[in-house]
């Protein structure tokens, strides 16, 4: 076998093996993109029913709540930025940060001091490299998320709330993940989670006008209220945390889809090569040997002379 | 037919129990409550510890929760726990091994939940 064959013919041995491996991992994420957006819904019910509670309390009664109390000047803001452990998912964890970049930016021109709190490596990862001062930060569930989880997040998140702005804690919190809006669409999307706008959490339940039956409040509505916020804030993280663990999977899929078909082409376009090689070897032959037996013919043929 | 209420038990990541109930017993911070049907509007904070649904095919459901809420409105009863398990997915053996070491590891809120999950199976 000439050089030039056996180097095409390695060259294909090797993307055939890498192609492999991103079908390999297309099918995994796939199966998983399937089994987070069933956790989704499996957390929905929850998320609906804490939601209608916490309207109840909040129409049906004047309470006032440090996470429902709006600052006058709101000097410090709390980023949460939800990005993945594991790379390989294309524009995800890029699209997450960007998103939160913007966020802090739009903040910071509003005069306030931001602190990031960042949950997946990939982002932690991205901020250490820049040297930027991350609050605190959480890894090895991205995958996965258990409800254990986004309390473990939430914990610190409420604490820096519930604290005066003098002694460190913050007047806002803001949350950076990503949407699962189909398989195909994930967008890094922003908002703010606190404090809380009870107004908007009602629209939420009752869009068309709906009137909740007056509450009677078991032992009073400021324990209930107490009770139930940071529930909320926590199932509202947890929703999120699902939702970016689909999208950091379908992302994969995407990626790892469109590096197995990469993978095709470039086998096709090295076959072409290899038999096109194969050919000049064959035609080279050939010619050597047609050339070889003509000099020979020759030669003889001047001898018997 | 005898009024019925419609009960959800749902935990924090799946929905545990749904079906139609007669009366539904849990303990709130302040007492004991019975819910029937045709209650006035509740909504209270649910210590940890055993419900139990009277189903209104003459059944009892007995779900241990730790934490949550009760709400209830229109004939609608909800139950909201970050853990909720039925009695009968709660393994005794288990629960009695977490309790001993819980207790020899002085964790409080383990012990607790392991007490929880053995006082709803007695209750059954």
């Amino acid at each position: 076998m000439g050089a030039q064959l056996r180097v095409y013919k390695r060259r294909i041995r090797s993307v055939t093996a890498t192609k492999k491996i991103t079908k390999a991992m297309e099918m995994i994420a796939a199966s998983r993109v399937v089994k987070a957006q069933r956790k989704v819904a499996a957390s929905t019910p929850y998320a609906t029913e804490l939601t209608r509670a916490v309207t109840a309390v909040g129409t049906g009664s004047n309470t006032r709540h440090p996470l429902t109390t709006e600052a006058e000047t709101p000097t410090r803001a709390a980023v949460l930025l939800l990005t993945s452990d594991r790379g390989l998912a294309g524009a995800f964890n890029s699209n997450a940060i960007k998103a939160a970049e913007q966020l802090t930016a739009r903040l910071e021109a509003e005069g306030k001091e931001v602190d990031t709190y960042i949950v997946g490596r990939r982002g932690l990862a991205h901020y250490n490299f820049r040297e930027r001062k991350v609050v605190e930060s959480w890894s090895g569930f991205t995958d996965e998320p258990t409800y254990a989880d986004a309390k473990k997040v939430a914990g610190p998140l409420i604490e820096a709330i519930e604290k005066e702005t003098a002694e460190g804690g913050v007047d806002e919190l803001h949350i950076v993940y990503t949407e699962f809006v189909s398989m195909m669409t994930q967008s890094a999307v922003d908002g703010r989670l606190l404090p809380l706008r009870l107004e908007e959490v009602a629209e939420e339940v009752a869009p068309k006008g709906e009137i909740l039956p007056l509450f009677d409040f078991e032992p009073s509505a400021e324990d209930v209220l107490d009770a139930l916020l940071p529930r909320y804030v926590e199932s509202r993280i947890y929703n999120a945390m699902l939702q970016s663990a689909a999208s950091k999977h379908a992302a994969t899929r995407r990626a790892m889809k469109s590096a197995t078909d990469n993978a095709g082409d470039l086998i096709n376009t090295l076959s072409r090569l290899a038999n096109a090689a194969r050919q000049a070897e064959i035609t080279q032959e050939i010619s050597e040997i047609v050339g070889g037996s003509a000099a020979l013919a020759d030669a003889s043929a001047g001898s018997d002379r | 037919m005898a009024a019925e209420l419609h009960v959800e038990l749902v935990a924090a990541d799946r929905s545990v129990w749904s079906g139609e109930a007669t009366l539904v017993v849990a303990r709130t911070t302040s007492g004991d409550i019975g819910v029937m049907p045709g209650h006035q509007p509740l909504l209270g904070v649910l210590e940890s510890g055993p419900v139990t649904i009277r189903t209104s095919d003459g059944g009892t459901v007995v779900a241990a929760v730790h934490g949550g809420f009760i709400s209830f409105a229109d004939d609608k009863l909800s139950l909201l726990a970050e853990i909720a398990e039925l009695s009968d997915e709660i393994d005794v053996q288990r629960a009695e091994r977490a309790l001993e070491r819980a207790k020899s590891d002085a964790d409080a809120s383990a012990e607790r939940r392991a007490d929880v999950r053995l006082r709803a199976v007695s209750a059954h």
